[in-house]
């Protein structure tokens, strides 16, 4: 037993459930108790979802307690087959169907004798991974069923285009920016002349998944999720894959070299050169470039900076803010434990400590400890600045409402570098600005602007009626406290009881 | 659609694929209330992915609950269950010193049958504090009943009323010495000494059910009118301050989800409990008073006068919902009390889903909603226990509500759809209780209401494109 307050990773079937409802037409059942659903008001709530969120539970409750799920969950499967008519039912066990060791592959298999739909068992196990293990596997797995299928029926065409093209493997449903990253990497890829062939799971139909070996290659922009179908694809098919993040302006440039040598691999005639392009991006497109030789970029010079996120996040930032702005990086971390050789590997020579760890109590010490200028974390190490008055900007997920803004705002390719500069910058400045503030005593003037609109006249507050008032959130308590003081002088009562406050509550509506 | 609404109060039972919040939700609110708790809940990590979503930002200011992660070796028992929750209480009560450790059961704790109310007596003992035991779990409960088992569990705990009078002995002595210490404030102890004879006909009234401390002040201070004296509340803002129990106390529920509460008091406990309507909308707020009034055998005093007071109040709202049609998909429990006011406000309610109803603890406030569609001579609304919200869907498109009571699941696509709706937590976590709030109310309920007359003419109601298809 562990005593826990937060947690990075959610648990396994939220990474299933994030494949499954990426996909176009597939439909998720959980094998959960009532209240398990959350998913949905997630997904609803964060990416403002217009459509209804294609999970539905097979509710376990006492009777499936007593005796099993029994018919329930074939009926559920095949009732949704006839609802909704997907092209995939993936049945999804969580933590409950864990321990409860039901054979779910048999009402798999019995489903699928009835419904149209195909229905596979996502093969996840709640007690080893967690949420992004969980779905690299499932999307491995609907990718594999899927191919093995079509070669089973004889329709797998192995062929590649004619025209250089690629697959973006791992575009999810609340993925971090993952929708604004897309549109980068497809502009990145026009731009080199290269068709997208297919994009998964973010809108992809699992009928069109026999054709992802005709691409050239697979760019698998995030380590969490993605790669494991990029090796099985290599494998297989011999599919070369592009594992670089595209993030930063080095980075960006290295992953358009790998994109050259395995185009270049594949064409006879002609060769691919892609120097020129990075050179006009890096210098006169992209604007990080130029931002780490002006001034105001020199200013950030040797600052001390924490970050903390996913394995793919923290990495890529740790190096821009080291490598290509001269920002000293103290500490770095993921909570991608799973991952820590990778990580390690990856940030060495670009900090001055490594923190491998999910427990957030862990950073918070940490950050305390070093006192950095700013942190770059997730919505934790937000709340965690907010407390010791760092600021902080958000570079991974865990995430909230605000991480999914409206407008444009990539943190991939040449766009994703402006998008970062910043970020990285607003984060200084407004530290700088807080800092100075504090030297000159601050420009709050609350105490003048109190006595100007003072209020304390005639009016007396009684005891009762001083605590209840203390009891109201201090956000609205001003409020309530003129209203009321307002009600009394209309009413020519100079003695405030509890009384008082209600019934100015009811005359006011306050 | 006229044939889909009867003239009687219909119940029908669905498939219970519906939408809700789980039952350890309550400790969101119940936490806050009892201010010296701590609450353990015993579960896995999709049961802390859910309080750390749905809680959202109060987790960021040092709550008082976590979890108790149960990892694999727990699952197979290979760690000791006793052991285990053992180190973690120790570190509870080092880190928060609570006077109060409530565990909360969850599903896996049922399906691993551990054995929480075995272990907590023993372990109570060791630790030398209190620990209370409350199953509040998705295979058993919807949402806001998880606070229903905590209360229940706690109703064990309250003191029994034999001590009572020995108290009220030493709270006179204490009264003496305030008269010869505060000879000054002489006249003031004389008033309260008449309201304490006059409040004293009445036997004990302990009030149920969790509510922010100046709601709950407000009921008590509204039943202070009529001169009837509230004794206690369950929950108290404190644990150590649990109301007295015993056969001769009077109870009243203030919320419809109670009803485990209810039947422990009655049972367990010998109390008497009052049924009434909930104190839930100005008509519901009188009801209960007088029902309370009536057991008592007194008589109320401008209750009539108050609450049409109250309705004039509302009447800019009133005129706003009037007319309009709601859907209730049912999550939370309060759909039947919230039903009745929105009727009584003029509206028409088509669907009242609900996850449980228990017939006889809300058979009060059954027979109010039956009566006040007479009076308003608007047709009953069907009323369906664990609803499919599949299906509820589907009716809805043929209903066309003016307003859909839902959950967050569905509000987004529903409004995307052209279906105006209002979140139902909105309505757990509001003030929405006694005479001082029912604005409150009509202010959540007009909320997508008054936002259409903004955005009215703008022309972008339908925001899908498929849904044009799934219309014929």
């Amino acid at each position: 037993m562990k005593l826990a307050y937060w947690m990075y990773a959610g648990p396994a079937h939220i990474g299933t459930l994030r494949v499954a409802s990426s996909f176009k037409n597939v439909h998720a059942i959980m094998h959960a108790p009532l209240g398990d659903d959350y998913f949905n008001v997630m997904r609803s709530m964060l990416e403002r979802e217009r459509d209804f969120t294609p999970v539905t539970a097979s509710i376990v409750d006492r009777h499936v307690l007593a005796r099993g799920s029994q018919e329930k969950v074939v009926d559920n499967i095949t009732r949704k087959d006839k609802e909704e008519r997907p092209d995939l039912i993936v049945l999804t066990p969580t933590c409950t169907s864990s321990i409860l060791q039901e054979d779910l592959q048999n009402f798999v298999d019995r489903a699928s004798i009835t419904s149209n739909s195909d229905v596979i068992l996502a093969d996840v196990n709640h007690y080893r991974v967690n949420e992004l293990q969980a779905a690299d596997r499932t999307l491995e797995q609907v990718v594999r069923y899927y191919l093995e299928k079509a070669r089973r029926q004889g329709t797998l065409d192995q062929s590649i285009t004619k025209e250089p093209s690629a697959n973006i493997i791992g575009i999810f449903t609340l993925g971090f920016h993952n929708q604004h990253d897309c549109r980068e990497l497809k502009r990145l890829l026009q731009d080199l002349n290269i068709k997208v062939n297919k994009v998964i799971p973010e809108g992809g139909s699992v009928k069109d998944l026999q054709d992802l070996p005709k691409a050239w290659f697979n760019l698998v922009p995030y380590r969490e999720i993605g790669l494991m179908t990029a090796i099985y694809l290599e494998k297989i098919f011999g599919m070369p894959y592009i594992s670089i993040t595209p993030m930063g302006i080095v980075d960006t440039a290295e992953c358009i070299r790998q994109i050259e040598k395995h185009v270049n691999n594949l064409v006879s005639n002609k060769k691919f050169n892609y120097e020129p392009y990075i050179d006009q991006q890096t210098r006169f497109v992209s604007q990080a470039a130029w931002f780490s030789r002006s001034i105001d970029c020199q200013n950030l010079t040797g600052k001390k900076a924490v970050v903390f996120g996913d394995a793919t996040h923290a990495a890529s930032i740790t190096r821009i803010l080291a490598r290509e702005m001269g920002i000293r990086v103290s500490c770095t971390g993921t909570y991608c434990k799973h991952d820590a050789e990778w990580f390690k590997e990856q940030v060495q020579g670009f900090c001055d400590e490594i923190l491998i760890t999910d427990d957030h109590t862990k950073v918070g010490d940490m950050i305390a400890r070093i006192e950095p200028s700013a942190i770059f974390g997730t919505q934790m190490e937000r709340h965690i600045g907010k407390r010791l008055d760092i600021p902080c900007g958000v570079i991974s997920s865990p995430v909230h409402i605000q991480n999914f803004p409206l407008g444009y705002r990539p943190f991939l390719g040449y766009e994703g570098t402006n998008q970062i500069a910043d970020l990285v910058y607003n984060s200084f400045t407004l530290g700088m600005e807080d800092h100075l503030l504090e030297i000159f005593g601050g420009h709050d003037t609350k105490e003048v602007i109190t006595k100007s609109l003072s209020t304390d006249t005639d009016l007396t507050w009684n005891h009762e009626s001083q605590l209840e008032l203390n009891k109201i959130p201090g956000f609205v308590r001003g409020k309530i406290k003129r209203n009321t003081e307002k009600f009394a002088r209309q009413n020519n009562i100079t003695n405030i009881t509890v009384e008082i406050m209600y019934a100015a509550k009811e005359a006011l509506s306050a | 659609m006229s044939n889909k609404i009867s003239e009687t109060l219909t119940f029908e039972c669905e498939t219970g694929n519906y939408h809700t919040f789980c039952p350890i939700s309550c400790v969101a609110w119940l936490y806050q209330k009892i201010e010296d708790s701590f609450f353990l809940v015993v579960g896995t990590k999709t049961c802390g992915y859910f309080l750390q979503n749905a809680l959202g930002v109060m987790i960021f200011a040092e709550p008082r609950y976590a979890m108790a992660e149960l990892e694999e070796g727990d699952i197979s028992a290979q760690l000791n269950d006793y052991e285990e929750l053992k180190r973690l209480c120790l570190q509870i009560k080092k880190d928060r010193n609570p006077s109060v450790i409530i565990w909360i059961g969850t599903c896996t704790t049922e399906i691993i049958k551990m054995d929480l109310e075995g272990m907590a007596p023993k372990l109570e003992n060791e630790l030398g504090i209190p620990i209370v035991v409350a199953r509040a779990n998705g295979l058993d409960y919807a949402f806001t009943q998880g606070e229903d088992t905590v209360l229940a569990a706690m109703a064990h705990r309250c003191p029994e009323q034999i001590l009572l009078i020995e108290r009220k002995k030493v709270i006179q002595d204490s009264n003496i010495q305030n008269l010869f210490s505060f000879l000054s404030l002489e006249k003031k102890e004389e008033t309260t000494n008449k309201n304490f004879e006059k409040l004293k006909k009445n036997p004990p009234l302990v009030l149920f059910g969790s509510l922010p401390s100046t709601v709950a002040s407000q009921l008590s201070s509204e039943l202070k009118r009529q001169s009837v004296q509230v004794s206690g509340w369950l929950p108290a803002q404190r644990y150590t301050d649990l109301p007295f129990l015993g056969d001769q106390v009077y109870v009243c529920g203030v919320n419809p989800f109670l009803s485990r509460t209810a039947t422990t008091l009655m049972r367990r406990r010998k109390c008497k409990l009052i049924g009434a309507p909930f104190p839930i909308g100005p008509d519901g707020t009188r009801a209960w008073i007088e029902k309370i009034c009536s057991v008592f055998e007194i008589k109320t005093k401008g209750l009539e006068k108050r609450e049409e007071q109250i309705w004039e109040n509302l009447k800019d709202y009133l005129n706003l919902v009037r007319g309009k049609s709601v859907f209730f998909m049912g999550d939370n429990l309060l759909e039947i009390s919230l039903a009745r006011f929105l009727i009584r406000c003029g509206m028409i309610v088509y669907e009242i889903g609900i996850p449980y109803l228990d017939k006889r603890y809300q058979a009060a406030e059954l027979l109010l909603l039956q009566n006040t569609c007479k009076n308003m001579s608007i047709p009953m609304p069907r009323i369906v226990e664990k609803p499919d919200n599949y299906n509820q869907i589907q009716r809805m498109r043929e209903l066309k509500p003016d307003l859909a009571i839902t959950g967050m699941a569905h509000a987004n696509p529903l409004e995307a759809r052209g279906i105006n709706t209002k979140w139902s937590v909105e309505f757990t976590f509001a003030q929405i209780h006694g005479f001082t709030n029912a604005r409150d109310i009509l202010e959540l309920v007009t909320r997508p209401l008054r936002r259409n007359n903004n955005l009215e003419n703008l022309g972008w109601s339908n925001l899908t494109k498929k849904e044009t298809i799934n219309k014929i």
